[in-house]
């Protein structure tokens, strides 16, 4: 392979990284057809990889792909001879420009990130609708990520096109008054989508590890789209603290405790970002959900070892979620931190109370969580117990390594 | 007097309009309807994975994908309205009165 041949594919892999979700939105903008869009971007950034060896990488590739995409899409049109194709291929004419396009495309990025979250497309949908459009993720990919085949994720995304066709799921952002409720189901996909990355197995799914990188990137994203809504800026903060942390979260494969990870080999220069990002949102004094959550783990991600983590600060921080997004599962990380701030009988009597309520029943972590405290106590035989009924309810095998360690300690 | 007919099935079966009008017994039924005069206005909806759900809640309005099914809940009525997209038909869905204690579950109709 000569030097210009792997410069222009070095250069196609770049663009396809960085411009897919550009490329497609413009196209899905002119031609209102999702299929289209994304067969034509797929034929454009294919023609790139000839039309760079040859005749160099352009000076600005995105607008080179999309101008190609265009120009592919207009053809496409052109030849098609039914009437709905014809009355397209109008709309596409008479809107496409003749000199080079404008690059206003941030908007179509976040039209087609609210189009993809839009409340009436299902759930799952959403994410791998997401991740399709806006990441250019096969859907080989996706469906590995979410444990599915790939015939059902095929499936999930052929119906979710179809609803945004057939219901008439316009393309756009929306009215200021439907921001909060379409943004939180915009942040929750990002979130989702980062965890599905996060809570990886193994650590050879190398798809999963893309997907941690892949949702800050849409995060920074929608933050510089929407630079004057803090809970963006939250949720970016919050994903690049628990980055920071990730490559000391597992060792051969059996979960670490926070409070056992090499802080040393913490990722600083995340830290410090995620920290100053934070700050950002704070100050524009709307605090929500994930602002909170972020001030948790820059909690964590600051306190110099174990013993001086600000134990008091993240008890009030976690009274503050429950308020803001009640769930049991934030009463009980709120009653570690009563724990290590007011005893752990105090801690306990939380615990107790939760499990009670029997909202978190066959939830590993409350067990798991009883269990350690109890060890913290002193109160080993019960501690026992509660690691065994953890043990059995563990989801995954790094998690069910820590707890075996821990049980072999008592 | 006026009545509403509301078609349903499982969707198990779902045969194309074209197979619809060439089916005898939908023709009969239709030329039935002629021969009454009775047909008003009718249309085919689309399944119920393309419905969307909006209900107001202490007046913050819930959007969700699909049919709002409860045993207990029945149809009380119906409009046909046109409009630009999904996103109007839920501003006009989420005034009627309904969507504070019930729902208005909005079907595209099969044009």
């Amino acid at each position: 392979m000569t030097a210009p041949d792997h410069r222009a594919r070095e250069a196609v892999a770049a663009a396809f990284r960085d411009e897919w979700g550009q490329v497609v939105a413009t196209l899905i903008g002119l031609t209102g057809d999702w299929d289209l869009a994304e067969e034509c971007a797929q034929e454009a950034f294919t023609a790139a990889l000839v039309s760079w060896q040859r005749d160099g990488v352009p000076r600005r590739p995105g607008a080179w792909l999309t101008t190609a995409a265009r120009n592919r899409a207009t053809d496409r049109l052109r030849r098609d001879t039914t009437g709905a194709a014809k009355l397209r291929e109008l709309t596409v004419l008479a809107r496409v420009p003749d000199e080079p396009v404008v690059q206003e495309i941030p908007d179509e990025q976040l039209r087609l990130i609210f189009t993809c979250c839009h409340p009436a497309v299902p759930f799952p949908a959403r994410v791998a609708l997401t991740l399709r459009t806006l990441a250019g993720l096969s859907t080989a990919e996706i469906a590995r990520a979410f444990l599915t085949t790939e015939p059902t994720m095929a499936q999930r995304l052929v119906r979710a096109k179809r609803k945004i066709k057939e219901a008439g799921i316009p393309y756009r952002v929306p009215p200021v008054e439907d921001l909060p409720q379409r943004l939180a189901a915009v942040l929750a996909v990002l979130y989702l989508i980062f965890n599905e990355g996060y809570d990886e197995e193994c650590a050879e799914r190398s798809a999963r590890r893309a997907l941690t990188a892949e949702a800050i990137r849409l995060a920074r994203l929608l933050v510089r789209l929407m630079p004057r809504e803090p809970e963006p800026r939250g949720l970016l903060a919050l994903m690049l603290l628990h980055e920071a942390r990730r490559a000391t979260r597992t060792d051969d494969g059996v979960l670490v405790a926070l409070e056992d990870q090499d802080r040393s080999r913490w990722d600083q220069p995340l830290i410090d970002e995620g920290v100053a990002v934070l700050d950002q949102a704070l100050a524009m004094r709307r605090v929500g959900p994930y602002q909170v959550q972020a001030a948790i783990a820059a909690c964590h991600a600051t306190a110099p070892d174990a013993a001086g983590t600000d134990w008091p600060q993240i008890a009030i921080l976690y009274a503050e979620l429950a308020r803001l997004a009640p769930s049991p599962v934030v009463d009980l990380n709120r009653a570690v931190a009563v724990a290590m701030t007011d005893g752990i009988p105090a801690g306990l009597a939380l615990v107790d109370e939760l499990t009670a309520s029997g909202l978190l029943d066959g939830y590993h972590l409350l067990p798991a969580t009883r269990a350690d405290l109890l060890r913290r106590d002193g109160r080993a035989a019960e501690a026992r117990s509660a690691y065994e009924e953890a043990l059995e309810l563990a989801p995954t095998e790094p998690e069910r390594r820590y707890l075996r360690g821990r049980l072999g300690e008592l | 007097m006026k009545y509403v007919l509301l078609i349903c099935d499982d969707e198990t079966v779902s045969p194309s309009n074209e197979e619809l009008a060439a089916d005898p017994v939908h023709q009969a039924w239709a030329a039935d309807l002629d021969r009454r005069g009775a047909k008003l206005v009718g249309a085919r909806l689309r399944p119920v994975v393309d419905a969307t759900t909006v209900r107001v809640r202490d007046g913050e309005t819930l959007v969700s994908d699909g049919p709002f099914a409860e045993t207990k809940d029945f149809v009380g009525g119906f409009v046909i309205i046109e409009c630009a997209d999904l996103d109007e038909a839920i501003e006009i869905a989420a005034g009627h009165p309904y969507a504070r204690w019930g729902g208005v579950e909005v079907r595209p109709v099969w044009e």
